[in-house]
C-alpha cells in the first residue's frame, strides 16, 4: 500500500482454541499482526471472527493457546491490562455509554491516562481541573479528526446508527491506542458513511501509526484497506496472506460459496 | 431580561464545563442560595423551618447519596434507609464517647461508618445486578435494624431502644433553635451537592455511568469494575450516613431504630425516580415534590372545605396521596424516566428559543 514503515509483529497469537459448552468458536487459530499493519479478519457468519477479537482484548478466555503483545506472552489476557498496554477496540454491536454525551463517552476513552482521585475531582480545584481540561483538549482534537463537533453536547442514544459508530470509533482513538481492533466498523452504513469510515481509519493508521485489526464483510473494502487478510470458517483459519492471494484461494472461494454471500 | 445564551461565547473549556454555563441561571441559582441563606430563616416560622424545610433537604442529601449509587452507578439499593440508620447511630456514639470531638468530625465519622457498611453490603453487586442485588441490600435493611436492635452498644444500653441525639454545639455557639438548625443542615447539603456535582462529572462520574451504562465496554476501556462499583457503594452510603446523622441530630431528636424502615428507603428511592434519576438537581426537585405533596393536598382539602363545604377525611386524603405517589412513579418510570429534571431542563430549552416554536 502506502509507504508506511511495516515494522515487526505486535501480536502475535498461537494455537488458540476456544470453545463454549460443545461449540468450537476457534480451533487452533494462530496469525501475527504486524506493527503499523492493518490486518483484515474475514470469513462468513459464526466463523469466529469476533471471539478472535475477544480473545486478544480478553473478553474471551481461551482454553488453549497465548497472545503475545508488544513481546508480553499471555495465556490470560485481563482487559484492564490489554487497555493500559494500549489495545482499544470497537464492538460489532455498538457499546456506548447511551445516557452519556458525545463528549462524555469520548471522555471516558482517556480514563487510564487520569491520575487524580476522587477527592481531588470532588472537590475540583488545582490538579483536578487541570487534569480535565488538558482532556479536554485531546478529546476535541478527536472530535475535530471525526469531524462531529455539532453533536459534541447530544446524548449518543440519540444519534443515528452511522454517527454512533463513529463515536464509538473516537471513544476507543481518544486512549491514544497502539493496536486497535475494529469489529466490523461499517456494518449497516450506506455508501457515503462507508467512505467517511474508511477515510478514517486509514488516517489514524497513517498519522498515528495504529495498527489496526479490522473484521469486515465488505470484500470491496478488505481489498482497498488492508495489508495481509486472515481467512476464518468454522472456527479455523483457512486462509492467510496479501488480499489477492486470498480473494482467488480456492478454500475461501468454497467457504463463501457455501453460505449466501 | 430574556433567557438568552446569546452573546455568551465560550472561550475556553473551563468556561464551557462550568455547571451553570448561561448567565441567567447563575444569577438565579445565586439568588436562590440567598433567600435560602438570609432570608428564609429571618421570616420562616417554627413549623416550615422544623418541619418542612429541614427534612426537605435531609431528604436531598439521601437521595443525592441514592442517586449516586442508582442513578449514576446504576446499582439498585432498597439499604438507603439502613445507611442512614448507621449514620445516625454512629454520630450519637461518636458524640457519646468522643464528647471532644466536634459535631462535624462526628457527622464525617459516622458517614465514614455507613460507607464501610455500603461496602460491605455492595460485594454481592460484583457478582449479581438489578432485582438480584435490590433483594440483598434489602437484607442489609433488615440486618442493620436487626443489629441495631440487639446489640445495646449502639443505642448505650437505653432499654427503650431509643437515643436522644446530643446538643449540638458549633464553635461554642448551640444550636437549639429551628432556624438554626436548618442553616446548619442546609450549609452541609449545599457543600455536599456541590462536591457530588463535580465528582459526578469528573472521571469518577463517567465511571460509574459507564459501568451503568455498558460494563464490557467500560472493563475494556480500562475501568476497575471491582473499584468502581465498591467505590459507588462508598460514596453513596457516605452521603446517606450523614444525611442519617442530620435526621437525627437537627430532626427528629429522638430516635429509634424503626424510624429508618424499608418505608424510608422506598420513599427515598421514589424521590430518585420522580426527581430524575442521574440529576444533583432532580434529587432536590424529587425530595421537594414528595415532602411538599402532602402539605399540597391539605391546601387542596382546605381549599375544597372552603368553597363547597365538602369534609374530606383523613384517611381519604392520606389514600390519595398514596394514589397520586403510585401513578406519578408510574408515569415516569415509562414516560420520562429522567424524571423532573429533564421536565425542568425541556422548559428550559423552549424558554431559549421562546417565543420561536422552534
Ligand atoms: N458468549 C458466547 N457464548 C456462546 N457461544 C458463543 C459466544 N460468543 C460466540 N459464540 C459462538 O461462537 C461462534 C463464533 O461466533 P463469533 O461471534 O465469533 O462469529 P463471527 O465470525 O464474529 O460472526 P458474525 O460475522 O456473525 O459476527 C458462533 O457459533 C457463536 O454462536
Ligand atoms: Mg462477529
Amino acid at each position: 500500500m502506502s509507504g508506511r514503515n511495516i515494522g515487526e509483529p505486535i501480536l502475535v497469537v498461537e494455537d488458540i482454541s476456544l470453545s463454549f459448552g460443545g461449540v468450537r468458536a476457534l480451533q487452533n487459530v494462530s496469525f501475527d499482526v504486524r506493527e503499523h499493519e492493518i490486518r483484515a479478519i474475514i470469513g462468513p457468519n459464526g466463523a469466529g471472527k469476533s471471539s478472535m477479537l475477544n480473545v486478544v482484548n480478553g473478553v474471551y478466555h481461551p482454553q488453549v493457546g497465548t497472545v503475545t503483545f508488544k513481546g508480553e506472552t499471555r495465556h490470560h489476557v485481563d482487559p484492564h491490562h490489554a487497555a493500559s498496554q494500549g489495545v482499544a477496540r470497537t464492538f460489532q454491536n455498538i457499546a456506548l455509554f447511551r445516557g452519556m454525551t458525545v463528549l462524555d463517552n469520548i471522555m471516558t476513552g482517556r480514563n487510564l491516562k487520569m491520575r487524580t482521585n476522587f477527592l481531588q475531582q470532588a472537590l475540583w480545584v488545582g490538579a483536578a481541573k487541570r487534569e480535565e481540561m488538558a482532556h479536554r483538549r485531546k478529546v476535541e482534537e478527536v472530535i475535530d479528526f471525526l469531524e462531529i463537533q455539532h453533536i459534541r453536547k447530544t446524548p449518543v442514544g440519540r444519534l443515528p446508527y452511522g454517527l454512533q459508530k463513529r463515536v464509538e470509533l473516537g471513544r476507543a482513538l481518544a486512549a491514544e491506542p497502539e493496536l486497535f481492533l475494529l469489529d466490523e466498523p461499517m456494518a449497516g452504513m450506506n455508501t457515503e458513511e462507508k467512505q467517511d469510515m474508511c477515510r478514517f481509519i486509514l488516517d489514524v493508521n497513517d498519522q498515528f501509526g495504529t495498527t489496526i485489526v479490522l473484521i469486515e464483510h465488505d470484500m470491496g473494502v478488505v481489498m482497498d484497506l488492508s495489508d495481509r487478510v486472515v481467512v476464518l470458517d468454522y472456527g479455523r483459519k483457512i486462509a492467510d496472506g496479501k488480499p489477492d492471494e486470498v480473494r482467488s484461494d480456492q478454500a475461501v472461494i468454497d467457504a463463501y460459496l457455501g453460505v449466501a454471500h | 431580561m430574556l433567557y438568552r445564551e446569546a452573546g455568551q461565547f465560550k472561550a475556553t473549556y473551563v468556561e464551557d464545563q462550568q455547571i451553570f454555563p448561561i448567565r441567567q441561571d447563575r444569577i438565579a441559582f445565586a439568588i436562590l442560595l440567598a433567600v435560602a441563606f438570609l432570608v428564609v430563616p429571618l421570616v420562616g416560622n417554627q413549623y416550615w423551618l422544623s418541619a418542612i424545610l429541614t427534612p426537605f433537604l435531609v431528604a436531598s442529601l439521601a437521595t443525592i447519596g441514592l442517586n449516586i449509587l442508582t442513578g449514576y452507578a446504576g446499582q439498585l439499593s432498597l439499604g438507603t434507609a439502613a445507611f442512614m440508620a448507621v449514620g445516625a447511630f454512629m454520630a450519637y456514639n461518636f458524640e457519646l464517647r468522643m464528647p471532644w470531638m466536634p459535631i462535624l468530625g462526628s457527622f464525617a465519622l459516622a458517614g465514614l461508618c455507613a460507607a464501610a457498611v455500603g461496602m460491605v453490603f455492595g460485594l454481592p453487586s460484583l457478582r449479581i445486578k438489578g432485582f438480584y442485588l435490590a433483594v440483598a441490600t434489602l437484607a442489609c435493611q433488615f440486618f442493620v435494624l436487626w443489629a441495631l436492635q440487639r446489640i445495646g452498644w449502639f443505642t448505650n444500653y437505653s432499654t427503650s431502644g431509643v437515643i436522644t441525639a446530643q446538643k449540638i454545639v458549633i464553635l461554642g455557639y448551640a444550636v437549639v433553635t429551628p432556624a438554626s438548625k436548618y442553616l446548619l443542615t442546609l450549609s452541609v447539603v449545599a457543600v455536599m451537592a456541590l462536591l457530588a456535582k463535580n465528582l459526578m462529572r469528573s472521571q469518577t462520574g463517567r465511571a460509574f455511568m459507564a459501568v451503568r451504562d455498558m460494563d464490557v465496554a467500560a472493563e475494556v476501556i480500562g475501568i476497575r469494575m471491582m473499584r468502581t462499583k465498591l467505590l459507588a457503594f462508598a460514596i453513596s452510603s457516605f452521603y446517606c450516613g450523614v444525611a442519617g446523622a442530620l435526621y437525627a441530630f437537627c430532626y427528629l431528636g429522638t430516635v429509634e431504630p424503626e424510624a429508618f424502615n424499608l418505608d424510608i428507603s422506598f420513599r427515598i428511592l421514589f424521590m430518585v425516580i420522580v426527581g430524575g434519576v442521574g440529576s444533583i438537581l432532580g434529587s432536590f426537585l424529587g425530595a421537594g415534590f414528595i415532602t411538599l405533596l402532602p402539605i399540597f393536598l391539605n391546601l387542596v382539602s382546605g381549599w375544597i372545605r372552603h368553597t363547597f363545604g365538602v369534609e374530606l377525611d383523613h384517611a381519604m386524603l392520606s389514600n390519595l396521596e398514596l394514589i397520586i405517589f403510585g401513578g406519578l412513579i408510574i408515569f415516569f418510570l415509562i414516560v420520562e424516566p429522567l424524571g423532573l429534571a429533564r421536565l425542568w431542563q425541556i422548559g428550559k430549552e423552549k424558554l431559549r428559543l421562546w417565543p420561536f416554536p422552534h
